[in-house]
């Protein structure tokens, strides 16, 4: 079941085509990863699926009916990328203000604020001031009061820049436990490694378009160049053949790319009757960081700014 | 609603819970206090302190005699025998404050008059010894001119008009000094509100602007919501201060004549007659020229320009305040348009109160911009209720008007970074249908 849905959106400045005609659906409880190079629309995209922007056109569906920004307040929780936060408030009282805007009384407030200050060890932080908080510690905060009202949707625009690599665990840990209980969740990030690592399905824009769509797995599968990797003991002396040619060679492997009729047995099959010992086969999957780059590589690597005529 | 009474909440407390806040709220009256109580020290001490002077009189001016003046605490003392070179080195060692030389004159066109002294006299003292010598001059004129002095005395004329004002209810003295005294202090008290108030306000946008909580608030409140909450707060936490600065004046005037018990004796004594000498004839005149004065209108009237004043330009300071991203002087130079109408509206009010009648005096209290600042100059001497009917009903729909224009820019400017934004953006904002 779909949770969100997005369709044709768009959204141009005067200068910028910001995001162009862009549909995608994220499925309930999933974790959803918005991917582009810097400037492509990620931030528009998300400012316009929590409501902070109006999209010119198109149509974005909640939960099988049509998204109100002032309606469905409480069913999302946005941490933008760049954190803000009274730097002379309280801590405790800047959250139980911030969790009060999204609806919660103020009893409600401080209970579950109690109960995740204790889950990520803040308690001793309830009087301080956001000014004396690191910057990896700030960020802490606000993934909290991001997520403090449980929201239905929980959407995070590169919740992890800036966080060390135990904080940054602490975050992704959280972000599975929360999918696990049903939660849905959309990120952005331009660091492909996590991507692999975290998320469901992802959605590639660039320049405004959206160029890749699909479960992580599938996409690996559909940008495959037919690569494998074969080890053996010692390497084998003829590696001339019809079948496949050698992309690269180390110690005692090789990579190899099979040329198009022929299947892996057939290379396997090369090998052995050289009576070559293999130690291992394996197929080499593009990683997501090798595909993006690939995808995007033609685009110039700042955005230029372009007359909107419409 | 509910969310507007949150930010508002907010930003009310969070200022009102401030240490500076607490400070200037406490600091502000107990130093008008104390103006007010070294300059009743400084009328009761005066009393005290008599200057010698000494005179050398080569012509004779004053015949061998001079007049103590005790109500300006002077003393004269005739010298004879000495020059004034010789007594030049004296005077100090003689105690006295200054020596005065006064050569063989001609009385029609006198000159040579000199007055010495180790540190400049006072402007007051300098003044009362040239009566003192005029007084002498003139009297020396009417012998020359074979005119009884006592008959130039019941010839001269000097009188004081009473102004009635036949308004209202029965015949009432006014006192114009005080009216102006008042109309002024009015005046300038809404023109610094809006000031400084209103720059709150603008700073309070440009943090939540700067620090990037907009993004985050805004995913939970319209931005108009936002803006209207925190223009309200801190409006608020404005009438907070009025309200404690004024209970905290009432309390420590109340505390004064303790203080200084015979000194306002002495000015009830005065009420009741005609001639009072010195400040407790001020304070007679002053009790007396209240009476005059529309005290509930000036009060109605300064909480209405107030609140209306503050709200019209409290919501054009936010909008700038949305505009600007981080750079100080890039706010100065928006802020500029906005603080010339209140700037102006200050300038006509100084003239109002002098002269509330004029032409100009009667646009600028209609005009909304300029309203809530030349009105209250114009209030304390009568204002036809017509005029302040429309002005009020135009300052109040201005501030809805301009409301709803400036939370369309500001709706649009809050999320935005790094560009410059011009005036023609600001006005497509404003006007776009949303």
């Amino acid at each position: 079941m779909n949770l969100l849905e997005v369709k044709n959106l768009r959204k141009y400045f005067a200068t910028q085509k910001a995001v162009d005609d862009v549909s995608f659906t994220v499925e309930k409880g999933t974790i959803f990863g918005l991917l582009g190079p810097n400037g492509a629309g990620k931030t528009t995209l998300l400012r316009m699926i929590t409501g902070i922007f109006y999209p010119d056109d198109g149509e974005i569906t909640f939960d099988g009916r049509k998204f109100d920004p002032i309606e469905d307040v409480h069913n999302i929780g946005y941490m933008p990328e760049e954190r803000g936060l009274y730097k002379k408030m309280k801590i405790g009282e800047q959250a139980i203000y911030l969790t009060q805007l999204k609806g919660l009384s103020k009893a409600d407030a401080i209970a579950r604020i109690k109960e995740w200050f204790e889950k990520f060890e803040m308690q001793s932080w309830w009087n301080k001031k956001v000014e004396d908080l690191s910057k990896g510690m700030s960020q802490k905060l606000q993934f909290v009061t991001t997520v403090l009202h449980d929201p239905p949707l929980i959407i995070l625009d590169e919740p992890f820049s800036g966080l060390d690599p135990v904080n940054s665990n602490l975050i992704k840990d959280e972000m599975f436990r929360l999918a696990k209980k049903g939660h849905t969740i959309i990120f952005s990030t331009h660091r492909m490694e996590q991507v692999e690592e975290i998320c469901d399905k992802i959605v590639v824009i660039n320049r405004g378009k959206k160029i890749l769509d699909g479960k992580v797995s599938a996409i690996r599968q559909q940008y495959k160049e037919n690569l494998f990797r074969i080890s053996f003991d010692q390497l084998p002396v003829m590696t001339d053949s019809p079948i496949f040619q050698v992309s690269s060679s180390e110690n005692a492997a090789l990579i190899v790319k099979i040329n198009e009729g022929y299947k892996t047995n057939d290379l396997l099959e090369f090998f052995i009757r050289q009576n070559a010992s293999l130690e291992s086969f394996n197929e080499l999957l593009p990683s997501i960081n090798d595909i993006f780059i690939r995808l995007v590589r033609d685009a110039p690597a700042a955005r230029q700014f372009q007359n909107v005529t419409d | 609603m509910n969310k507007i009474s949150l930010v508002f909440q907010r930003e009310y407390l969070s200022r009102v819970k401030k240490k500076s806040f607490l400070l200037t709220t406490i600091i502000v009256p107990i130093v008008i206090v104390g103006f007010y109580i070294a300059i009743i020290m400084v009328s009761i001490s005066g009393n005290t302190s008599t200057k010698k002077i000494a005179v050398i009189d080569e012509g004779g001016l004053f015949d061998g005699k001079i007049e103590a003046n005790a109500k300006n605490n002077q003393l004269f003392m005739l010298i004879n025998g000495e020059t004034e070179k010789s007594f030049k080195s004296k005077y100090q060692k003689e105690d006295y404050n200054s020596f005065l030389y006064i050569p063989k004159l001609d009385y029609n066109d006198p000159k040579g008059i000199k007055l010495h002294s180790k540190s400049t006299v006072g402007l007051m003292d300098k003044s009362h010894i040239e009566g003192t010598i005029d007084r002498a001059i003139e009297k020396k004129r009417l012998s020359l001119s074979r005119i009884d002095p006592e008959i130039y005395k019941s010839i001269k004329s000097d009188i004081s008009i009473d102004n009635a004002l036949d308004s209202g209810t029965g015949e009432k003295k006014s006192v114009a000094g005080l009216a102006y005294g008042i109309s002024f202090a009015a005046g300038f008290l809404i023109y610094f509100i809006l000031m400084i108030y209103g720059m709150m306000v603008m700073r309070g946008v440009m943090e939540e602007k700067t620090n990037r909580i907009a993004e985050v608030i805004v995913s939970s409140v319209k931005p108009f919501q936002l803006m209207l909450g925190k223009i309200l707060g801190i409006g608020a936490v404005g009438l907070t201060q009025f309200a404690i600065w004024i209970v905290l004046m009432g309390l420590l005037q109340s505390i004064i004549p303790m203080i200084f018990p015979e000194y306002f004796q002495q000015a009830q004594a005065g009420a009741g007659t005609i001639v009072a000498s010195g400040p407790a004839n001020m304070m007679a005149t002053i009790s007396e020229g209240l009476k005059s004065i529309p005290v509930a209108l000036i009060v109605f009237c300064f909480v209405v320009y107030f609140i209306g004043g503050y709200l019209l330009y409290a919501s054009l300071f936010a909008a700038v305040g949305s505009v600007v991203s981080e750079d100080q002087q890039e706010a100065q130079q928006l802020v500029f348009p906005i603080l010339m109408p209140i700037i102006l509206g200050f300038v006509i009010m100084v003239k109002a109160a002098g002269d509330p009648n004029s032409n100009l005096a009667v646009f600028g209290s209609i005009f909304p911009l300029t309203s809530p600042i030349v009105m209250m100059g114009r209030v304390t001497y009568g204002v036809p209720w017509w005029q302040l009917v429309i002005s009020i009903v135009l300052l109040f729909a201005t501030f809805l008007l301009f409301t709803w224009l400036t939370g369309k820019i500001y709706r649009t400017a809050i999320l935005m970074y790094g560009k410059k934004v011009t005036w023609k953006e600001m006005a497509k904002w404003a006007f776009k249908k949303s």
